[in-house]
């Protein structure tokens, strides 16, 4: 091993984002939780969903624990180093970290219960003076070498949170590590399919607790989630759930419609879809022959697809020039409360749909398109109480001034289009993530057909019947490049324009670099989830990205590992986007 | 044949009923072949019914029961196994955590465990090719699955290098960190969890818990050496310290976490090359009581027994029952030899030899523990035993406890003027080795040879300063790695400046507690179990044996009341931990301003009498004093609870006594 000379010590931070489906554990990733009260592990969601859900869910209010439930996040390697049983998350990274000599005390995972938002975190469990503490002593005890932060998904946002502050003074609620610590203590910081401009699905997760998954499954076997199998209503409780989290908001896609597009162009433009399906070469083919035999002639010329609609109402709503939509001004519609009790037999959710009339469902959903912007307007139309207390935690927006006091505040830390970097001209900042899967990027919903007397049922739906002539429009989801989780966009516009160079976002010029890893499916069953895979999860198994992490960690430079390496259009797209530098 | 009779004629053959096959008579089983064969005489053309088809149905129907029965397991409700037990035993005592909690206890200090040697957990990070597969999976600790699987590897990787006591190339065994590195040692044998389960109770969690977890197979100055174990244990108690709003740390160390402690209270204060450079009033800072559950502070006469043997009672006692079984090579295991070329390369096991020598242990013709009576199997009722002893009429002889080694029972019982010592420390080591089988076992006792084998044995008796004298003549490679980082003595002078080396740190007579009045310093064991003193060895006469010596299990009293089992005095402790060990120091040497603790740290002794389970529910016990199963003593649990909360020693009431302790204490004459 060639990079058996330095040792460096090196943390992981970790994340993956959280929930959507059920039975797809993919989509959960992470972590394992411990519950002193009362035990709590995948076999008992088996074996008793409700008590589960109860402890994972935080309290309504506060976004803090229920009484009488304490779940805490496992400390350790052991924390999320495999999700399931042989599902690895971390694993492998760290078996080959432990080749060139790494071990349990040059090696940190950072922790953190996902489900709180990032400043609770430390309110509760003091995670980020623990995470500071931990910098440190390693720092020291490996011969003040640097360290190497590998933050993964939501952990990439969450560490953006605390490089901000652990340079603020104490009494401003920081760390009181002083300007300087992260130039001092930080050699890099590798993010592995980051969510920096969040991701479109945290909305759909948020607005009807689904993604593509289900959608799918939906349009496979209609009526099968819908009907009130055993009187379950699984949705609506992981919906009940996932709304109790903080941390799914800072997931919502950042940036509004500079970042994301709006009613009517978009970054993405131009993009080809048939590039993102060429590696599921038995698909795709069954897709050209369709478009080649049985298409009309006008779907060849018709509009290219407008990503900039994260949520529109009906296939029409997703095409139509945006002149002919209905300009509904959502703040400007008074919330109907209805306080009629008729509901009380659908269970004691809490999810606010119950409180809203059925005319202000219709009204929202009418012929209308949602942009990055807009679409969170409609979450906190539909949505207020959820929405006031993690907006008290998170912002979506851009900085028209960074240097605003207003932006101490916590709650800008972990938007990247808020913050500045810290001033650490030395440090490098790497962006890892696959690219060539289909990856969700706006939806098309429909409302519910509400057949039960429920009326906390989740009125809206993605609409999985509409599919597109090409491979970008199916079950009711559009597809642009990414990760499976995480668009292009996301994950590699920072590195790739915002951060690149002495920016207002990198006051001090600190070197960044776009690593893109092509998806390549396992060739065979035999290799289970491949060597060479994008996808979000899996590619902590890809070994050109484990090949480019032990490099850094045993000391290289950007520049020695090869500089960019990108295959998507991220920077084609990243200078469509005009947002000041 | 049953079967066939039972069938009727118009049955379908494809579908028999399902009793046949669900309860299948004693004859079918016992003669499938028969009744296959006049099943197929009789039965032309109408059934098929053969033997494999039996057996096909009887292996499935195995099968859906096994599933059936796992199904209804799963579906217990948990409280299930707790009702049968409250049904038949009446209701448990509300665990001390649920009773605190409704007193009002809230979590205030911050808690550190220290697990002691053997129950924290190693796992591998780097091996050779035999252990392929095993990355980070326990060595040590779990299910030991791999012992039984790949034996030899696995004593390869978790021995130690002979010469250096650090890793051999190629091998990384690591500690498992967190919480989980000591809570069970193997499954459902608890160590810590239940104390943990506890505290979590009245709002104790990870935050504000640290399991202390380090390589427990090293000496503990390597520790820092090889993974900076205590500088990363001083940075986790400021951490913890420091997000807890200042309160003061609560120490709970066990077994040899106690030595370790000691050992880190002295690094911490020590300036930084070889310390920590924590500054004179580090402890002061950071601490407020050190619990010691089961110290053993003076060390424990089983090492001895172990670095000379590798046995100790427990093996003692398979002997006595299977003979020839441990002793012959079975499939050239060598299991013994095995197990003590690997605990040899381990320097922790020898920070647990007696310490204080003959002053502390006694001589050939006294002891401390003198006119202790041991009681067989009457134990539990210790009342009516020490009656009898204070009658005057105990039965039994007063045994020599100070002589830790004698060979033959009669030297142990025998007059000192009437034993004949001849000097074995000069004695020559032959060349001629008994057997050259035993070369590829390392151990030292090939180099012996007859001559220094017999030397040994004439010299009779040892006692604990002999000990040790004898362990460098038999063990002289092991000895010098280990005297180069314990020590086993007493300090005349304790501002002499060589008490600052690291070696001297973790021998309380050998060390000062840091200046620290506020601290306290607690003793908490169990008592009322007989717990190895001494021992009766004789030379082991099978010539394949590569140990030449062995205890002499047949040595025994016929009187039941004997201290003396299979060839072992037993003496009042934890089974593991003498009561003189554990107790000592806060009896005695630190209680009030000594030498030993010039700023007069205050210490109590918490005892606690062992009662075994009433019966085979209970499990474990909740009332055990067993050196382990005191972890999950609610007394001691509620103890150590109070403490966290925010008590001090009057809280929960001074002193707990039970054994002779003091009275012992007094007999030791040590300047103090």
């Amino acid at each position: 091993m060639d990079c058996k000379r330095k040792k460096k010590e090196r943390i992981k931070e970790r994340r993956r984002w959280i929930v959507t489906v059920y039975f797809d554990l993919n989509e959960f990733s992470g972590y394992h939780f411990e519950v002193y009260t009362c035990s709590i592990n995948c076999c008992n969601l088996i074996y008793r969903p409700l008590c589960w859900l109860e402890h994972l869910s935080l309290d309504s209010e506060t976004g803090l624990d229920p009484p009488g439930i304490r779940v805490r996040a496992v400390p350790g390697l052991v924390a999320a180093d495999h999700f399931a049983p042989c599902y690895f998350a971390w694993a492998v990274l760290i078996e080959n970290l432990a080749k060139i000599g790494y071990e349990g005390k040059n090696l940190h995972m950072a922790s953190y219960d996902w489900r709180l938002s990032f400043h609770n975190t430390e309110v509760r469990d003091q995670s980020l003076s623990r995470l500071k503490s931990k910098i440190e002593l390693m720092y020291a005890t490996n011969g003040y070498k640097k360290v190497v932060v590998v933050p993964h998904s939501m952990g990439a946002i969450y560490f953006l949170h605390f490089l901000k502050w652990v340079e603020t003074p104490l009494h401003d609620g920081g760390g009181g590590g002083g300007p300087g610590w992260c130039a001092k203590h930080i050699k890099a910081v590798v993010n592995i399919g980051p969510a920096f401009l969040g991701v479109p699905k945290a909305v759909s997760n948020l607005l009807s607790a689904e993604g593509k998954d289900i959608a799918y499954a939906r349009s496979l076997a209609p009526g099968l989630l819908d009907s009130e199998l055993l009187k379950l209503q699984t949705l609506e409780h992981l919906m009940r759930m996932s709304h109790s989290w903080d941390s799914i908001v800072s997931l919502l896609p950042k940036g509004g419609e500079a970042i994301w597009g709006d009613l009517d162009s978009h970054a993405e433009e131009g993009h080809n879809c048939i590039y993102s399906k060429r590696k599921s070469s038995q698909l795709l083919l069954s897709n050209l022959h369709r478009q080649n035999y049985s298409v009309k002639p006008e779907s060849w010329v018709k509009e290219p697809a407008k990503y900039g609609r994260i949520i529109a109402f009906g296939k029409r709503a997703s095409e139509l020039p945006s002149s002919q939509l209905s300009t509904l001004n959502i703040k400007e519609l008074s919330r109907v409360d209805c306080t009629s009790n008729d509901s009380t037999s659908c269970g004691e959710f809490w999810s606010e749909y119950n409180e809203m009339s059925r005319e202000s469902i219709v009204k929202v959903a009418e012929n209308t398109a949602y942009t990055a912007t807009t679409v969170l307007d409609l979450l906190r139309f539909i949505a207020p109480k959820m929405m006031r207390r993690a907006e008290a935690h998170f912002s979506h927006g851009i900085a028209d001034d960074l240097d605003d006091p207003k932006y101490g505040h916590y709650k800008y830390w972990s938007n990247p289009l808020e913050t500045k970097l810290p001033y650490a001209p030395e440090m490098e900042m790497y962006c890892l993530y696959g690219v060539g899967i289909p990856t969700e990027r706006s939806y098309i919903y429909k409302l519910a057909t509400s057949s039960n007397k429920c009326k906390s049922s989740i009125p809206f739906t993605i609409d999985g019947s509409v599919n597109g002539d090409d491979v970008c429009l199916k079950g009711g989801t559009r597809f642009a490049d990414g990760d499976e989780s995480v668009p292009v966009i996301s994950a590699g516009y920072m590195c790739a324009k915002g951060w690149r160079g002495k920016t207002r976002f990198n006051p001090s010029g600190m070197e960044t670099f776009v690593r893109e890893y092509k998806h390549k499916p396992p060739g065979s069953l035999l290799e289970s989830r491949g060597t060479e895979s994008g996808a979000h999860v899996d590619i902590m198994g890809n070994v050109g990205l484990i090949d480019d992490v032990l490099r850094i960690a045993a000391g290289a430079s950007g520049q020695e590992i090869g500089g960019d390496r990108i295959y998507s259009d991220v920077m084609r797209m990243s200078e469509r986007i005009s947002i000041k530098l | 044949m049953p079967l066939i009779h039972r069938k009727k004629p118009t049955e379908k053959p494809s579908s028999p009923p399902s009793e046949e096959v669900v309860v299948p008579d004693e004859d079918s089983q016992k003669k499938p072949h028969e009744s296959s064969k006049s099943h197929h005489k009789k039965s032309n053309g109408g059934g098929k019914w053969s033997c494999i088809d039996s057996c096909c149905w009887f292996i499935g129907c195995v099968c859906v029961t096994w599933w059936f029965l796992l199904f209804l397991y799963n579906a217990m409700p948990a409280s299930f196994p707790q009702y049968v037990t409250e049904r038949i035993t009446g209701p448990l005592p509300d665990p001390p955590g649920v009773k605190l909690k409704k007193e009002g206890l809230k979590a205030k200090h911050p808690v550190v465990f220290i697990p002691g040697i053997v129950t924290g957990g190693l796992e591998l990070w780097e091996g050779k090719q035999c252990a392929d597969g095993l990355f980070r999976k326990r060595l040590w600790g779990g299910t030991f699955g791999e012992v039984y699987k790949r034996p030899l590897c696995w004593v390869e990787h978790m021995s130690l290098d002979n010469v250096t006591g650090l890793d051999p190339a190629g091998i990384r065994v690591r500690a498992v960190s967190g919480l989980v590195a000591a809570d069970y040692f193997a499954p459902g044998y608890f160590v810590w969890a239940v104390l943990i389960a506890n505290l979590a109770h009245i709002g104790y969690e990870e935050k504000n818990m640290y399991m202390a977890a380090y390589d427990w197979r090293l000496s503990f100055q390597n520790t820092e050496v090889r993974d900076q174990t205590l500088s990363r244990m001083k940075s986790n108690i400021e951490l913890m310290v420091s997000t807890n709003g200042g309160k003061k740390a609560v120490i709970v160390p066990h077994s040899m976490g106690v030595l370790y402690f000691l050992h880190f209270m002295k690094w911490v204060e020590a300036p930084a090359p070889m310390g920590g450079g924590g500054g004179p009033d580090w402890c002061a800072k950071y601490i407020k009581a050190v619990m010691n559950i089961g110290g053993p502070f003076l060390g424990v006469p089983k090492a001895v027994a172990g670095l000379f043997s590798a046995e100790a009672k427990d093996v003692a006692v398979a002997r006595a029952i299977a003979p020839g079984f441990l002793d012959t090579d079975i499939f050239r295991l060598q299991t013994l030899q095995h197990v003590m070329r690997m605990t040899r390369t381990w320097d922790s096991t020898m920070s647990m030899l007696p310490k204080g020598g003959d002053t502390i242990w006694g001589g050939l013709d006294w002891s401390p523990e003198k006119g202790h009576t041991c009681c067989g199997k009457k134990q539990k009722s210790n009342e009516t035993c020490g009656e009898v002893g204070e009658n005057g009429v105990s039965k039994t002889k007063p045994v020599n406890y100070g002589r830790i080694i004698s060979f033959g029972k009669e030297v142990a019982e025998a007059a000192p003027s009437e034993i004949n010592n001849i000097d074995f420390r000069g004695a020559v080591k032959g060349q001629s080795i008994p057997n050259h089988t035993c070369r590829d076992v390392w151990t030292e006792y090939h180099d012996m040879g007859i001559a220094g084998i017999k030397a040994i044995a004439e010299y009779k008796v040892y006692t604990a300063d002999e000990a040790i004298d004898l362990l460098h003549y038999v063990a002289p490679k092991m000895m010098a790695r280990g005297s180069a980082h314990f020590s086993y003595g007493i300090a005349d002078d304790l501002d002499d400046p060589k008490y600052q080396q690291p070696k001297y740190w973790s021998n309380p007579l050998e060390t000062k507690l840091p200046n620290a009045p506020e601290m306290e310093i607690y003793s908490l064991y169990g008592v009322g179990i007989p717990t190895e003193r001494a021992y009766v060895y004789k030379l082991n006469q099978s010539p394949d044996s590569c140990i030449p010596f062995q205890i002499f299990t047949s040595a025994q009293e016929e009187d039941e009341d004997s201290c003396l089992k299979a060839g072992v005095y037993n003496v009042d402790g934890d089974e593991t931990v003498p009561v003189l060990s554990a107790g000592f120091m806060c009896a005695k040497a630190w209680r009030g301003k000594t030498r030993f603790n010039p700023s007069g740290i205050k210490t109590y002794i918490r005892e606690y009498n062992h009662s075994p389970p009433a019966n085979l529910l209970e499990g474990r016990g909740t009332q055990s004093g067993a050196h382990v199963d005191i972890m999950g003593n609610f007394a001691l649990i509620e103890d150590i609870m109070r403490v966290a909360a925010g008590g001090n020693g009057s809280d929960i009431g001074h002193d707990q006594v039970h054994s002779g302790i003091f009275e012992w204490s007094e007999r030791i004459d040590l300047k103090l």
